[in-house]
């Protein structure tokens, strides 16, 4: 499958089928960190990725200024 | 995975809720969290008129898109700083928002109103870019929520946001800031009042939301934020996370319920000790507030940089830095 990650963006081949918790695993990405899309839309971790498909990883961590007043 | 609520297949696992939802109980359960966290911190009124403090990112398009959701009259402000192809880029999505939702979006340009970005500011300054971002910033937002006479400013910060902040503010005891560090700051002479509605939802879910609602937000981050400080906190905490799930609404949370109330002393008297800025008459513990005294060094440091022919060459460095940062 091919794998679209960021930060900096690159695809990845990865073979499959296999679950979206291996392929987070498989590429030492913690959960929390990012979403999983194909198609549009979220995959949840037990949704199984076949050979074909095209995914995006995408990390959710944004940072920038404080919050404090001037 | 099946939905907690209707037993359809579920797109989302939020651990820390110990629960999976389909799209349309996702985007339910945002709402409601947004809906409780005004209502718990009794930030804004019904039919309040309000600024969205909006970038382009994930955050402030899905708190704009909520709050016009839960009925509020809000309008949006962008901010240009001039950090090239991202602002350029950032402004793009903002816009197209805007545009497909026929909602009020009003931009100030740092360049054209001050003439200085925030790459030129960082380096006249010597700050770090995002202390001179979040300097002005704060400045541009707080001056159009009081002229443009609206009830609160709201800000997209989340609850990863805040946890993080408050990490860091307790792993150095800034009493100072954890006195300040409040979901809502009142209203009062020469600040408006500032409501941060996201603090219930992590920034996995205002992201998730994005996704599901067809909302194109900037996935690139800042190129002038790389190695920023709070990015390193909020990973800790994510590993902290993933081993507890929950922890980051505890931490937060657990500070708003039990511990905020014992720093109250430090912002009151924070507050007694502001006077006047000379320039512009914003409120500040200095004769000259902070953001006066940037605008003074950028103005300074813009006239060192004048060719004999009197062009500007600012432009020119602005540039180079930027791509060096891409």
């Amino acid at each position: 499958m091919k794998v679209l990650l960021r930060h900096p963006t690159r695809v990845e081949e990865m073979a499959g089928p296999m679950p979206v918790s291996k392929l987070l695993r498989l590429l030492d990405i913690e959960r929390e960190s990012v979403l999983v899309i194909r198609g549009g839309t979220l995959v949840p971790e037990d949704v199984m990725l076949s050979d074909d498909d095209e995914v995006e990883i995408r990390p959710v961590i944004s940072g920038g200024s404080g919050t404090a007043r001037s | 995975m099946k939905c907690r609520v209707c037993r359809e297949a579920a797109v989302i696992q939020l651990r820390r809720h110990n629960a999976n939802f389909c799209q349309e109980h996702f985007l339910r359960l945002c709402r409601d969290q947004v809906s409780k966290a005004i209502s718990d911190h009794k930030m804004l009124n019904p039919g309040d008129r309000v600024l969205v403090a909006v970038s382009g990112g994930k955050d402030s398009l899905a708190l704009w898109d909520i709050l016009t959701n839960l009925g509020y009259e809000a309008d949006g402000l962008y901010v240009g700083l001039g950090i090239g192809d991202y602002s350029d880029a950032s402004l793009a999505h903002t816009q197209e928002f805007a545009a497909q939702r026929d909602f009020n979006l009003q931009i100030v340009s740092l360049n054209d109103k001050y003439g200085y970005s925030i790459p030129s500011a960082a380096k006249a300054t010597k700050r770090s870019p995002c202390s001179a971002c979040g300097l002005s910033k704060r400045h541009v937002f707080d001056e159009a929520a009081l002229s443009g006479g609206y009830d609160a400013l709201a800000t997209g910060h989340n609850l990863d946001d805040e946890a993080s902040v408050l990490f860091g503010n307790v792993l150095r005891w800034q009493t100072e800031y954890l006195a300040r560090q409040q979901p809502v700051l009142e209203a009062q002479a020469g600040f408006p009042k500032k409501v941060k509605p996201l603090v219930r939802l992590g920034e996995r879910e205002t992201a998730a939301y994005c996704v599901l609602t067809g909302i194109d937000y900037i996935v690139d981050e800042c190129p002038m934020a790389a190695g920023n400080r709070h990015i390193a906190y909020k990973e800790a905490l994510n590993s902290v996370e993933e081993r507890s799930p929950g922890t980051k609404h505890d931490f937060y949370h657990g500070f708003l319920r039990q511990s905020a109330e014992m720093f109250k002393s430090n912002a009151e008297q924070t507050q007694s000790d502001l006077g006047t800025c000379a320039a512009c008459g914003a409120p500040s513990p200095n004769k000259v507030c902070a953001f006066c005294r940037l605008l003074e060094r950028a103005d300074s440091n813009q006239r060192q940089n004048l060719c004999p022919a009197g062009t500007i060459i600012e432009t020119k460095l602005e540039g180079e830095w930027g791509d060096k940062q891409r």
